[in-house]
């Protein structure tokens, strides 16, 4: 009698080890580009260049943890890298022309963006507008902002709490970024609220089944508003290491970095239909884009290429993801 | 041979009824001429509801009968415009699911409120979750993953749906797993009632009836359940007493071992009143 459904159980199929395989499709294909770039040029497999790979992908990075909290509630971002801009040109203006102390200037700066991710989720939960309109939408003002604020002037002779994150410090032979290491330590701080918080699974109920969330007593409205907002106040943060590493305050900055979050998050095998995802993805996915970048241009191949690559690699993960919906 | 229960260290719920058996059952939850109209159409025209202790009550009717109307006034997914609803004899205001959830009632949903990618783990305690002991594992809420692992895997026990892991997500379950884990899920929580909607409308009959089986045992662990079917057969085989719903009243309540089915859809079309079945046929 104990045993009689027991013919109803199927073996544990591949399936069944979906989440495990997200994450290992792009650490095979990261070290395939590495193995490759390896034997391309010399200079490529050396703690210094990898260092200089993980600065220069800091900043999309750090943007994309917003962008993929987004996305997990099934979501988009187009204003990211626009209400950055906007928010460095605060920092920025507030400390050299307002006068105002460095790290008020900064908090300043961080607000906006946080207001913008708020604004962006407010639309989103109190009209039902939906997040690519709502997010095109914010982008163009985000912009218009930056370019009226700024005169389309850059802002330079920042003060030196700006260029905090740029400080340096050494492991063996290697220097390494501060901004590095926040990077790390914010992935490290996110990935332990998704899958440990009771906050970090509702996000991923959310995402994955937004009916059934609500029936079980998930505030689902509340969820989406927060997750908006937090995401804008990662695209502070973002804005703040894009200045301590260029020392100036660009009003054009952040265009290309908006396409590159929803890269790292799609080649870090988190599903655009939401509910499926892991953090530290988005990494290896932004660590992809900076190696083929990098790699790249280490064998001398025309900055036009890069970008056919990253657009082939990101179909190739959108495809990916699509099947293993289907499958399931 | 003894029916297992389901027994876990989170269900409060009711005790098997120890009243006397010449007397009915207490009556757990009640509605007294509710009635809930949108626009010109009455969904509820004063209709009554008894169910009581330790039983399983089938609501039947026919589409636009008014049982779904019903059902979510007892479930708290609707407000009626009025009439009362008791709960253990106290009189209850529900506004919404979460409120009747409060109060004990859990309602397992026709489409499987369940979130596909995660596990039956955390499926069974979404939006519920057991937080980790200490200020600060409350002030982040910190989850406590081994002990909901731990809990899962005792609600889940006595279920014998044949499922290996609670850490498998949901969506890897045939259709009769994924309702077992709904009504786990509901059994373990309910202190007072459970409903269940359409419980097995999406099944093969071999699924159905495993999930028939679960609906027992959930009555035999002592929570009284209403389930609202269109499966007649299966309405038959499970019920203990079948509420009939028409054009938004209660037509009659049967007794399934004494009335034909033919005369329960009767009754539910309208072609046969209740006045006219034989006294024994009613249990009310």
């Amino acid at each position: 009698m104990s045993e009689q459904s027991d013919t109803t159980q199927k073996p544990r199929s591949l399936l069944e080890r979906l989440p495990s395989l997200t994450i290992m499709g792009p650490l095979v294909a990261l070290l395939l580009a590495v193995v490759f770039f390896s034997f391309q040029s010399e200079r490529f497999l050396t703690g210094q260049n990898f260092s200089l790979i993980l600065q220069q992908i800091s900043v999309v990075a750090v943007l994309a943890i917003g962008q993929t909290l987004i996305i997990l509630t099934a979501g988009i971002d187009l204003s990211v890298g626009f209400v950055m801009a906007l928010g460095t040109m605060v920092m920025a203006k507030f400390a050299v022309e307002l006068g105002m102390p460095p790290l008020l200037a900064i908090l300043c700066g961080m607000a906006v963006t946080t207001a913008f991710g708020f604004l962006n989720g407010f639309l989103i939960t109190r009209f039902r507008l939906p997040p690519f309109i709502v997010t095109l939408g914010t982008m163009n003002i985000a912009f218009a902002l930056t370019q009226i604020y700024s005169r389309a002037q850059t802002v330079s002779g920042l003060p030196e709490a700006h260029l905090f994150w740029g400080n340096t410090f050494r492991i063996g032979e290697t220097v390494f970024t501060y901004g590095v290491m926040l990077m790390v330590a914010l992935y490290l701080l996110v990935w332990f609220f998704l899958s440990e918080t009771a906050p970090g699974r509702h996000l991923y109920a959310v995402g994955n089944n937004p009916e059934a969330a609500r029936l079980m007593g998930i505030p689902t409205q509340r969820v989406l508003l927060l997750t908006y907002t937090v995401a804008g106040f990662f695209y502070g943060i973002a804005g703040w290491l894009l200045i301590s590493r260029t020392s100036v305050a660009d009003p054009n900055a952040g265009q290309t970095e908006n396409l590159e979050t929803i890269t790292a998050v799609v080649l870090g095998g988190t599903s655009l239909f939401g509910g499926r995802g892991v953090i530290l993805g988005t990494l290896l996915g932004a660590i992809i884009v900076g190696v083929f970048r990098n790699g790249l241009t280490l064998t001398g191949v025309s900055s036009v290429y890069q970008v056919l690559i990253t657009g082939i690699l990101v179909i190739l993960a959108v495809t990916a993801d699509q099947l293993s919906k289907r499958r399931s | 041979m003894e029916h297992s229960s389901i027994q876990s260290p989170i269900v409060h719920g009711a005790q098997p009824d120890q009243v006397a058996p010449v007397t009915q059952p207490r009556i757990v939850l009640e509605a007294r001429n509710l009635v809930k109209r949108y626009g010109h159409v009455t969904a509820l025209d004063g209709t009554d509801f008894e169910l009581r202790a330790g039983e399983i009550l089938a609501v039947i009717g026919d589409n636009g009968a008014g049982k779904s109307t019903l059902i979510k006034a007892l479930s708290g997914a609707i407000i009626p415009d009025s009439g009362e609803i008791y709960l253990d004899g106290q009189r209850v205001h529900f506004r919404s699911p979460i409120d009747a959830r409060r109060n004990g009632i859990e309602t397992v949903y026709q489409d499987l409120a369940v979130a596909p990618a995660m596990t039956i783990a955390e499926n069974l305690f979404l939006g519920r979750e057991i937080l980790r002991p200490g200020w600060f594992a409350r002030l982040i809420r910190w989850i406590d993953k081994k002990k909901m692992l731990e809990e899962a895997i005792a609600d889940m026990k006595d279920l014998k749906i044949g499922i290996r892991s609670m850490t498998q997500a949901v969506e890897t379950l045939s259709g009769g797993q994924r309702q077992g884990v709904a009504v786990a899920r509901s059994a373990a929580f309910a202190r007072h009632v459970v409903i269940m909607d359409e419980p097995t409308a999406a099944l093969g009959v071999k699924e159905g009836n495993m999930v028939l089986e679960l609906i027992r045992r959930v009555r035999d662990s002592g929570l009284p359940v209403i389930i609202i079917s269109h499966n007649m057969p299966h309405v038959f085989e499970i019920a203990d007493r079948i509420h009939i719903q028409r054009l938004g009243k209660r037509a009659a309540v049967v007794n399934p071992k004494t009335i034909s089915m033919s005369d329960a859809v009767a009754v539910m079309t309208g072609a046969k009143s209740a006045a006219e079945l034989s006294p024994e046929a009613l249990a009310l």
